[in-house]
């Protein structure tokens, strides 16, 4: 989703006085937000969920507009305002129609440079299509070790097994469901990918840190320690991430 | 068929000189020809604990870069008829320590004596890597406290990961437990980490507990192994730890903190 931008450099300093300011060109690594509809209200919508997946990660990040995939006239003026809304800013559009280019710099967007090997972008053919109905397909790594000190273990494609201990500073990592038939010293990340149905699984709950789709814990509250050395569950609720003994 | 023991930690001043000493000269005491290699080059320590450091002529690097042989290298121990040392060098730096000069010399020491046992410095990188990377059994030198449990942590991971015994998919190496600097009281009184924390951290087998004591001071000062010094707690708990790595069954003794009567002062020290 991010490339690179280039400017050509320009210099337009008198030799015998001292500049106040000196242009150049630099790299830079943008975001790139590839429009597939011009409705306003759809862009919201879908924009409100991205952000509450990660809402760190999109704060004040510039990003440029992409009209490859969009023919439609677009309302600049109103999608700027909607991405300025949601602490998005925006930095210039690219791949536009002439129509849309036009529109864009009456709405004070800048026109960027092609993408080198233009591709037609296509919509993505599930978008919503959530990731856990894969399920019993997806691939569950099964580790019989214990998870030592420094060491990270993944399960990218599906759920993780470790029969054994995971030390303190080590970190676990499963696209799905995380089991741990053993203590959980080290930090355990499930639903890596965002997957909010993952569960982490524990014999004796004495984490470090724990997390499901990115919503994490460290476990220093009293709340919590007054569940440390316990077998639990661990799952999502409400976006808050619930420690059950299982009992 | 020789074995390479290595003797790790991650942390450093945990023992494991001083583990290597006296794991060597016990062995030689029982008859088995034995070689102690220093890996810590440029920390150059072994000879000293061993009390040869006025006879170090070649060392290790010196070996390994073909300026002299085995034979220059190796220090006879004089105490000890099967005990040799091979010093490290103390002006060059852990990098000098190649893979294959390591193999070959491993390779050499193989053929002439039944033990090799590594000294290996502290920390992850390339120094302790080299030290792990040929052995087959490995004693994980650990004190009591928490911060020496979790370097012991990551080193028994690269052990597993990293040692050439993992990467052909050979049988794992064997990974046993040498907790030094051990006080009972100061455990009873929760300062330290009490032994079942340990092994339930960790989770390999305990080979030896080897006791806080001032002997372990005296007898490096001396140049004198600790384990010579029989009469000693931390000479006899090696001794201990010897045997039981040789397949003796021997209870674990200085676990508890027992307070001596007036008697047993008098008489024993």
């Amino acid at each position: 989703m991010s490339e690179n931008t280039a400017q050509k450099p320009e210099h337009s300093v008198l030799p015998s006085q001292r500049a106040a300011f000196e242009l150049k060109g630099s790299l830079f690594t943008l975001t790139i937000f590839h429009l597939y509809d011009a409705d306003i209200a759809l862009i919201e919508q879908h924009l409100l969920e991205k952000i509450a997946q990660a809402p760190g990660f999109f704060r004040h990040a510039p990003v440029v507009i992409d009209l490859n995939s969009l023919s439609d006239p677009v309302d600049f003026t109103a999608l700027a305002a909607l991405l300025r809304r949601h602490q998005l800013i925006p930095v210039g559009i690219r791949h536009g129609s002439e129509d849309q280019c036009a529109a864009a710099l009456s709405a004070d967007l800048p026109l960027l440079p092609k993408q080198r090997t233009v591709q037609r972008t296509d919509m993505p053919a599930e978008a919503e299509a959530p990731q856990k109905s894969t399920g019993s397909l997806a691939r569950t790594r099964v580790y019989t070790k214990p998870v030592r000190s420094g060491q990270q273990l993944h399960a990218l494609d599906g759920d993780l097994i470790i029969i054994g201990t995971v030390s303190g500073g080590a970190e676990v990592l499963a696209a799905g469901n995380i089991h741990v038939y053993g203590s959980l010293r080290g930090r355990a990340l499930a639903g890596a990918y965002g997957d909010t149905q993952a569960r982490i699984f524990c014999a004796s709950l004495e984490a470090e840190l724990v997390s499901i789709a990115g919503n994490y814990r460290v476990l220093e509250k009293p709340r919590d320690i007054a569940k440390l050395h316990q077998a639990v569950q661990i799952y999502l609720e409400n976006e808050h991430l619930i420690i059950r003994p299982l009992t | 068929m020789a074995r390479v023991i290595v003797v790790t930690s991650g942390k450093g001043g945990v023992g494991k000189t001083t583990t290597s000493a006296s794991f060597a000269a016990g062995l030689a005491q029982r008859d088995f020809k034995t070689v102690v290699v220093d890996f810590d080059v440029g920390l150059r320590n072994l000879d000293l604990i061993m009390g040869c450091e006025r006879r170090v002529v070649y060392d290790f690097v010196n070996v390994i870069n073909g300026e002299a042989n085995l034979n220059q290298a190796l220090i006879k121990d004089k105490r000890l008829n099967n005990l040799y040392i091979l010093p490290a060098s103390q002006t060059r730096d852990k990098e000098a320590l190649t893979h294959e000069g390591v193999e070959a010399v491993i390779g050499e020491l193989k053929q002439r004596f039944d033990y090799i046992v590594c000294d290996s410095p502290a920390g992850i990188e390339h120094g302790a890597h080299i030290a792990m990377y040929f052995a087959d059994d490995a004693l994980i030198t650990t004190n009591p406290e928490v911060s020496s449990v979790r370097d012991s942590d990551r080193i028994l991971g690269l052990i597993a990961s990293r040692s050439r015994r993992a990467i052909h998919d050979e049988e794992p190496v064997q990974e046993l437990l040498v907790l030094t600097r051990y006080s009972p009281e100061r455990v009873e009184r929760g300062d330290m980490l009490a032994l079942d924390d340990v092994l339930e951290i960790l989770g390999i087998p305990l080979l030896g507990v080897i006791p806080e004591s001032q002997s372990v001071l005296l007898a490096s000062n001396e140049g004198v192994p600790v384990i010579m010094n029989e009469r000693s707690d931390a000479g006899s708990a090696y001794g201990d730890m010897v045997a039981r790595y040789l397949g003796e069954d021997r209870p674990h003794r200085f676990l508890t903190n027992e307070r001596k009567n007036l008697f047993q002062r008098l008489f024993k020290r």
